[in-house]
């Protein structure tokens, strides 16, 4: 399996372009060796991303998305491996000038207004206090949300709360943004309608994208490689190639080879998702 | 709307209750004027006492006096908290600490503030600060433990700094907390430095009170007291609107 995916990474670098993310044999253990409460979370993964690329991060839950998404942005430190952005190792460190997250739920501040939130995000990267109205403000136009500069976050909608949420994470100048699970609390056609505008606004900005997401649909929609992986241990069980360019016109979810692609990610999942509820069990089951 | 009437109706009733039974104790003298001197007595004193000069650097020596206790206090206090819940394990050892000296009635101690720093104004200063510390760094380890998480990780993505996630991410969640610290931590100051004085000093409101009595000019006494109580229920109803203030925004948003 792992061989395969250093075969599409190798790829990737054939084409002529130094990787904007390297992850080279990244393992991640919780508790000690041999404890009882110990837990391999990730297993030797290795994935090449070539810079402008969107990658999707597909698996059943707790097979440690989330967690080699921290470790890809430098919020935790990996047991064993490592991670290199842009030629240089993140090492348990974030990299503010490279990399922005988008977190699953809502993390603007409530108690700024929309605006506030972005000049505080803008702050915090180093942008210079004279950019960073027209750069928010921008990045709102962008989303549609021009309008609630001046609201705070809680008098949003949900949907509207993490529309702005992603701006936030677009107008940081890096190059690279990590999603985890951005439209995870979203209903089903918020999620495509914000689906669709991610799609044209990453096509505008050539951003290399690592998303987690557990939806089906979500990956295939926005996707150029979407890296299966398996249930815990974490190891990358295949990684399926969408050839589609951006942006994406919600037509392509109607064409045959959208379904075929979906059911053939089901059909790889489906096994993992079992294995997954099967260590569940087992772990509740021994615990009791 | 009606609610609020009545209780306001029942509050004002309830002080003049409290004064009609004043004048008929007095006039009916039921009470000796020495312990209780009647309303009239003491009106006059008040108009007789803020005139004179010494009322005036009286109070300000006093006032002087608890601004330097409570800024020390709010500094201290505040700086602790912060530096105590930077990490997890330092705030379960220190928070019961604290809370427990809390419990520690300081005034025993208040004669060695009066060796270590004289009778004047500075054993005074020490001893509000001493006091108005605790809640005030108790109450900023509560607000400031309380914050989420999920902003803290945001905020360190985006590269801030230490001294930008106080400013920005933990301040802000721990504000409304911290603000009924800072009230109840200034009317502790504000007691202790009047009792303070009371109990021994050389100048201020206090030892004017203490000074009343001894002398058994006990409408001068009263006369006093009545200006200390004027002025806590006026700082009281600013400290109550800021707080009440930060509440209701924080309510608005959430």
């Amino acid at each position: 399996m792992s061989e395969a995916a250093t075969a599409i990474g190798a790829g990737a670098t054939a084409a002529g372009l130094a990787p904007a993310i390297s992850i080279r044999g990244v393992t991640q253990r919780f508790g000690a060796v041999g404890a009882a409460q110990g837990v391999l979370a990730l297993d030797d993964i290795s994935l090449d991303i070539a810079p402008g690329e969107f990658v999707c991060l597909l698996g059943p839950s707790g097979c440690g998305k989330s967690t080699l998404l921290n470790i890809i942005g430098g919020l935790f430190k990996p047991t064993s491996g490592e991670v290199t952005v842009a030629g240089k190792r993140v090492d348990g460190a974030p990299r503010p000038d490279e990399i922005a997250f988008v977190f699953q739920e809502s993390t603007l501040f409530p108690w700024y207004t929309i605006i506030e939130n972005f000049r505080i995000a803008l702050k915090f990267q180093g942008v210079p206090k004279s950019e960073r109205d027209d750069l928010a403000m921008d990045a709102l136009k962008a989303v549609g949300m021009g309008g609630f500069a001046r609201h705070y976050p809680t008098q949003l909608s949900v949907g509207m709360r993490q529309r702005v949420n992603m701006a936030r994470g677009i107008c940081v100048r890096t190059n690279i943004l990590l999603m985890d699970e951005p439209f995870a609390a979203l209903d089903e056609q918020s999620r495509m309608v914000l689906g669709e505008d991610l799609s044209t606004l990453l096509a505008k900005t050539g951003k290399t994208i690592v998303f987690v997401t557990h939806s089906l649909a979500e990956a295939v929609f926005l996707s150029d490689r979407i890296v299966v992986m398996t249930a815990r241990p974490g190891r990358v069980k295949t990684i399926v190639n969408v050839n589609e360019r951006h942006p994406r016109a919600p037509d392509f979810m109607l064409e045959p080879r959208f379904g075929e692609m979906r059911n053939e990610l089901f059909a790889l999942l489906r096994d993992e998702i079992r294995r997954a509820m099967a260590l569940q069990r087992d772990a509740d089951g021994g615990g009791a | 709307m009606t609610g609020a009437f009545a209780q306001r109706s029942i509050q004002i009733a309830f002080l003049g209750v409290v004064g009609g039974a004043w004048w008929l104790l007095t006039s009916s003298h039921a009470v000796s004027p020495l312990f209780l001197p009647p309303p009239e007595a003491v009106y006059t004193a008040v108009s007789r006492l803020v005139v004179a000069a010494p009322f005036w650097s009286a109070v300000g020596v006093t006032l002087a006096t608890i601004a330097k206790a409570y800024g020390i206090a709010v500094v201290a206090g505040v700086f602790a908290g912060w530096l105590v819940t930077r990490s997890k394990f330092w705030t379960e050892v220190f928070e019961p600490i604290i809370a427990g000296l809390f419990t520690i009635p300081i005034t025993l101690f208040f004669p060695m503030f009066i060796l270590f720093f004289g009778i004047g104004a500075g054993s005074k200063v020490a001893y509000g600060a001493v006091y108005g510390f605790f809640p005030i760094a108790l109450n900023t380890i509560a607000g400031l433990g309380r914050a989420d998480e999920r902003y803290l990780r945001a905020a360190r993505s985006m590269g801030a700094s230490s001294l930008e996630t106080f400013r920005h991410v933990l301040l802000p969640s721990a504000f409304p907390v911290l603000v009924t610290g800072l009230r109840v931590g200034f009317f502790i100051c504000f007691a202790s430095v009047l009792g303070g004085e009371a109990l021994s000093s050389i100048a201020g409101v206090g030892r004017n009170i203490a000074l009343a009595a001894e002398l058994m000019d006990s409408a001068r006494m009263y006369a006093w007291i009545v200006v200390v109580i004027c002025f806590a229920v006026s700082l009281n109803f600013v400290m109550t609107s800021i707080e009440n203030r930060a509440t209701a925004s924080e309510a608005a948003r959430r």
